[in-house]
């Protein structure tokens, strides 16, 4: 346990912030990207709220407005039209509650591994000292204890991504954004990533906004999977995961977790939701 | 510049093969790889071929009956060094780095704020380019005569040679080190809310690192040449001045002697940047 401030109730039921009060409200976004060659429509009137403790994953093919509508709720750029609300206020610029995570770990190469986790402290002003017990935790859990001194170069890309995400819960966010952030690493350590953070999501109770392009590492980690339509980026569908958690790798194989990959394979492609008839169970029932 | 990158999405992990080419005047890792680091073994094979070089040239000198004034004995220079340094050196020596050290300094530090600055500003720096290229590529030796016209047979016109032959080398090296944008790393410091300032101090700054590391190395090599040359060009003293000296007395163990000195300072500086550079740009090797 890292930061036991999960409700005890909300950590044992499987879709534990349904009625958890709204944390952060996207409202009819839409954002085009000027260019040489003309205006890129990315987003698509996008409207989407996420309530405090939830975790959101965003699906879409390639292109359709992922990391547009993420980094738009990290306040490093601007929509055309549209708002991002956080407590209530307008997002205009990176606030201190939220925490990024890159697709790739984003480690500068000059730190080494610990210096790394100081960079956001040196940036806020802030002083490390109260935190370090806790980030000692952290590099314990995700299996970095020992590498403190060792420069990123050093260290496998599931380490350097690890790496990362200590950096990001080092200073203790209330909103983590992960933009594809197992994207460049193989199935097996994805799959321990994925473990690591539902782990991590559970002790916590962080709000966390997780963009895919994988559809069963979303159902994996998801209270909610947003899929959109491919670009310019529209709401498809909103599907509510209630697998009970922890969740498990095993959990991918069964045919509720199939059926759920196909149904969202299919809103991907036609870019709407149609129920589909639950072929797995009927086959493992005749 | 905060504006351009607001609208600008990363791709990630594109950077790693440009970097390694960018600086391939001096990889810090392959430097690792000769020479300095060698083992006692090695160490010992290289003093000793040195060893035998030097043992060479004394016998052939010798022998060949090499006269004097092309090369003296190995043997002779050593003892004028080492006998004559501390009267008839030394003093020149100090005028030299003197000169070397406030021109370099002064050259280095303008070149240096200078690039930091102006790379903010594309159309500034293309207009100013050119120009950074011509100081760079003209000899500065040429304008000595030039300087000692206004300011006299003193320091100042070679202190003033120095500056302008370092200060362009260290603008131009560092200049391209500080037009690298790592768009990534910079997204990552403004998602902490790192000011304009901050990035320039936590990242653009350490990218540019190993670039200026090299552009003092080259610039303090191109300082030391024109310091001896504007010695030679017009001054009492100094160990270009004593070159010539020493030449029109054909006393040429002397002559060879203030070589070696200045061969002496040029390893030096070379050096002095390589341990730089290994402790603090080591990271892109
Ligand atoms: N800075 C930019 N300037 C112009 N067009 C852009 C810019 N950034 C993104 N786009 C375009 O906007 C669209 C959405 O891009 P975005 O990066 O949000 O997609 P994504 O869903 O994150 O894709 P991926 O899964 O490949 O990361 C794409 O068509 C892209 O080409
Ligand atoms: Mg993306």
């Amino acid at each position: 346990m890292i930061h036991a401030t999960r409700h005890p109730a909300a950590s044992a039921s499987p879709n534990g912030a349904v009625d958890a009060p709204v944390l952060m409200a996207v409202d009819h976004a839409t954002k085009y990207y000027k260019t040489q060659t003309g205006a890129v429509h990315a987003l698509e009137d996008l409207s989407l709220q996420i309530r405090e403790g939830e975790f959101v994953c965003i699906l879409g093919p390639s292109g359709c407005g992922k990391s547009t509508l993420l980094w738009a709720m990290s306040g490093l750029h601007d929509l055309t039209s549209g708002q991002v609300v956080l407590h209530g206020a307008p997002v205009t610029a990176p606030r201190p509650e939220i925490g990024m995570i890159f697709q790739d770990a984003n480690l500068l190469p000059w730190r080494n591994l610990w210096q790394n986790i100081m960079f956001p402290f040196e940036i806020k002003k802030l002083d490390p000292k109260p935190f370090e017990p806790r980030i000692h935790q952290l590099l314990k859990e995700v299996g970095l204890a020992g590498f403190e001194k060792k420069m990123p170069r050093e260290l496998s890309g599931g380490m350097q991504q690890r790496a990362s995400i200590v950096r990001c819960l080092s200073y203790d966010p209330g909103v983590i954004l992960m933009d594809e952030p197992f994207g460049a690493l193989d199935a097996f350590t994805r799959d321990e990533m994925n473990l690591l953070i539902q782990r991590l999501w559970m002790d916590t109770g962080k709000t966390i906004i997780f963009v895919t392009h994988n559809v069963s590492e979303a159902i994996f980690l998801a209270d909610q999977v947003v899929v959109l339509t491919p670009r310019p980026g529209r709401l498809a569908h909103i599907f509510p995961i209630d697998l009970p958690r922890p969740r498990t790798v095993e959990m991918t194989f069964e045919p509720d977790f199939i059926h759920l990959v196909r149904e969202i394979k299919m809103t991907i492609e036609t870019g709407r939701y149609a129920p589909l008839a639950k072929v797995g169970r009927a086959a493992a029932q005749g | 510049m905060a504006s351009e990158l607001r609208e600008t999405i990363p791709t990630f992990g594109e950077q790693g093969g440009e970097e390694t080419q960018e600086v391939s005047l001096t990889n810090w890792s392959a430097l690792t790889n000769t020479g300095l680091s060698a083992s006692w073994r090695d160490t010992g094979i290289i003093a000793l071929v040195a060893v035998i070089i030097i043992l060479a040239a004394e016998v052939a000198v010798r022998t060949l009956n090499i006269p004097s004034y092309i090369l003296p004995a190995p043997s002779a220079i050593g003892k004028a060094l080492f006998t004559r340094f501390p009267d008839l050196f030394w003093p020149h020596m100090q005028v030299t780095l003197i000169e070397l050290l406030s021109g370099f300094a002064i050259g280095a530090s303008i070149g240096l704020i200078f690039a930091a600055v102006i790379t903010q500003f594309p159309l500034v720096e293309k207009i100013v380019t050119p120009y950074i290229l011509l100081l760079v590529t003209t000899p500065m030796i040429a304008l000595v005569p030039l300087l000692i016209l206004v300011f006299g047979f003193t320091l100042t016109p070679r202190i003033i040679a120095v500056a302008l032959a370092s200060g362009p080398m260290v603008m131009i090296n560092s200049a391209t080190g500080f037009r690298r944008t790592d768009l990534a790393r910079i997204a990552l410091a403004r998602s902490y809310g790192a000011s304009t300032f901050q990035i320039f101090t936590k990242i653009r700054f350490p990218l540019a690192l190993p670039m200026i590391i090299v552009g003092l190395m080259v610039g303090a090599i191109f300082g030391l040449l024109t310091a001896v040359g504007a010695e030679m060009v017009g001054g009492k003293n100094g160990l270009g001045n004593q070159l010539m000296f020493w030449s029109s007395m054909v006393k040429m163990e002397n002559f060879y002697a203030i070589i070696l000195l200045l061969a002496l300072m040029g390893v030096t500086i070379y050096v002095i940047f390589y341990w730089i550079g290994k402790k603090w740009a080591s990271w892109q090797a």
